[in-house]
């Protein structure tokens, strides 16, 4: 299979209304929030974590002539019901006693680069007891950042009934637990991220891994619906092409191309996507530099 | 000797210390293998080798904790043969083998770098000083690299530009660009087993400066 031939950069604006888009587990579950800015933010393994469910759950058809496969080495146990073998079981519990001849690595990296969607686009680390089954992946997120400061909300809830027999007789049959969940009311996070071709020729990541990538970003919200999450949707995706491999600007400036601005009343809090303005500046592009909107 | 200068910038960077990766905590400023790092994913050939010579911290150094779910494990390559030659699945399950960890990273940073590099023994009759002078600026001044650049993890990306003139460190003249960072790690040296090397660290009016590898101060 090809690898790609150009270098991309790529800004992902998506938004969260009524949810908790990612909870930091040093705060009690509480959304990411910078805590000298009060800028929200999610991490880069959690954005990746929903393209790998994506591809997961919308694994492309399998032609011959790929030559690769579309499994996900990462699995999150919540999505998954595909059988999975008790050999499979037996195996990765079995401590690594072999010898492993420095040959057998590179055979087994460039098999699961083949064979796994994630292991050729984000990287893996194989263990062989040296330590130098690495791959690393053509794609590279940094961390979302909120657009304006975030505010938390901590909501109450009740539930009407409780876990255990202790608690009913306890409250004497009145059995009600109270919980909490976090949610923003609203934010429009902004992410950056980058597709390199060099590495992508070394892991066979091709044209069509890229558009699934992009088909997974575009929908990355579509499939992970959930009662912490509330409503979540990506908005726009900006791709800068490079026409070569290496590049053909500083990707900091095509960035900066793109803006973000308040709209309507900047006095109110922002609580919808059309609180926002986002302009590109498509002037005086740099020669070999494409952008393309894939949403 | 045929030296560079470049700004190196970014939102966030971990340049996890030898003694605290379980809970990554980052140094306060880059170690010079992290700097070469990054040069080599500007331009690198088995010809020429990067030394650091100097980092200008830029910017305070300010801390930030995250934590983060990650996979506890390492792909086992045995189980990978196993399934390659009989067949089977082969996956990892997050939620069972999950790890918490912290990481203390540096918020918004901003270093001037000076280094050179030097040919080796692997250079070529046809290669020559200049040959990868030439395609380092070029590379640079066009904003092309082999792969993003990071700031010691790679969901921190370095961004990096070229500079003509270095200012002076805005903590030239305070306490925090005057201090002792102690031991440092200088690099891994890959021909001898990847045994680190260190060296005793120095910010001086807000510059590190940066031994030589042979030189003594190069601990090993």
């Amino acid at each position: 299979m090809n690898a790609i031939q150009n270098r991309h950069d790529f800004v992902l604006f998506f938004d969260v209304e009524n949810g908790n888009p990612n909870g930091d587990p040093d705060a009690g579950n509480m959304p990411r929030v910078d805590p000298e800015t009060g800028y929200g933010i999610v991490t880069d393994v959690c954005l990746k974590r929903k393209v790998r469910n994506f591809v997961d759950l919308n694994p492309p058809k399998v032609q011959e002539s790929d030559g690769a496969a579309y499994h996900i080495y990462v699995k999150e146990k919540a999505i998954l019901n595909q059988q999975h073998d008790l050999a499979y079981k037996a195996l990765s519990l079995d401590p690594a006693k072999d010898k492993i001849k420095a040959g057998d690595v590179d055979l087994a990296r460039t098999w699961m680069c083949k064979n796994f969607y994630d292991v050729r686009t984000f990287g893996a680390v194989m263990s062989t007891g040296t330590n130098c089954g690495q791959v690393r992946g053509p794609v590279q997120i940094a961390f979302a950042k909120s657009c304006h400061p975030v505010v938390p909300r901590e909501v109450s809830i009740t539930r009407m009934a409780v876990t255990t027999e202790k608690e009913a007789d306890a409250q004497k049959g009145d059995n009600r637990t109270m919980g909490n969940k976090f949610i923003i009311p609203y934010a429009l996070y902004r992410v950056h991220g980058f597709v390199s071709a060099p590495l992508a020729q070394r892991t066979g990541f091709s044209q069509k891994d890229l558009n699934l990538f992009w088909d997974a970003l575009c929908n990355l919200f579509e499939h992970d619906r959930s009662a912490s999450r509330g409503e979540m949707a990506a908005r726009k995706l900006f791709v800068f092409t490079h026409a070569e491999a290496l590049g053909n600007a500083p990707a900091h400036t095509l960035f900066e191309r793109i803006s973000v601005q308040r709209a309507g009343d900047a006095s109110q809090p922002p609580r919808e996507f059309t609180d926002y303005t986002i302009t590109v500046d498509r002037q005086n592009m740099p020669a070999g530099v494409s952008l393309e909107e894939k949403l | 000797m045929y030296g560079v200068r470049l700004k190196i910038f970014g939102d966030y960077a971990c340049f996890t210390r030898q003694a605290l990766k379980g809970e990554r905590m980052s140094g306060s400023i880059p170690t010079p293998s992290a700097v070469r790092g990054i040069l080599e994913a500007i331009a690198w050939k088995p010809a020429i080798a990067w030394q650091v010579d100097a980092v200008h911290v830029m910017k305070p150094v300010r801390f930030t904790n995250i934590r983060r779910n990650e996979l506890g494990g390492k792909i086992p390559v045995r189980s990978i043969h196993d399934v390659m030659k009989k067949g089977g699945s082969l996956a990892t399950f997050i939620e069972s083998d999950r790890q918490q960890r912290a990481s203390l990273v540096l918020a918004d940073v901003e270093y001037y770098v000076e280094a050179h590099f030097v040919l080796t023994d692997r250079a070529g009759p046809g290669d020559s000083p200049g040959k990868y002078l030439d395609i380092f600026t070029r590379r640079l001044r066009k904003g092309q690299v082999y792969h993003r650049p990071y700031l010691g993890c790679r969901e921190f990306p370095a961004f990096v530009a070229p500079a003509e003139h270095i200012p002076a460190s805005p903590l030239a003249d305070s306490p925090e660009g005057n201090r002792d960072l102690g031991w440092m790690l200088y690099d891994l040296d890959y021909r001898n087993g990847y045994a680190p090397m260190f060296f005793r660290a120095k910010l001086e009016k807000g510059v590190m400066r940066v031994p030589a590898p042979d030189s003594p101060e190069v601990r090993r």
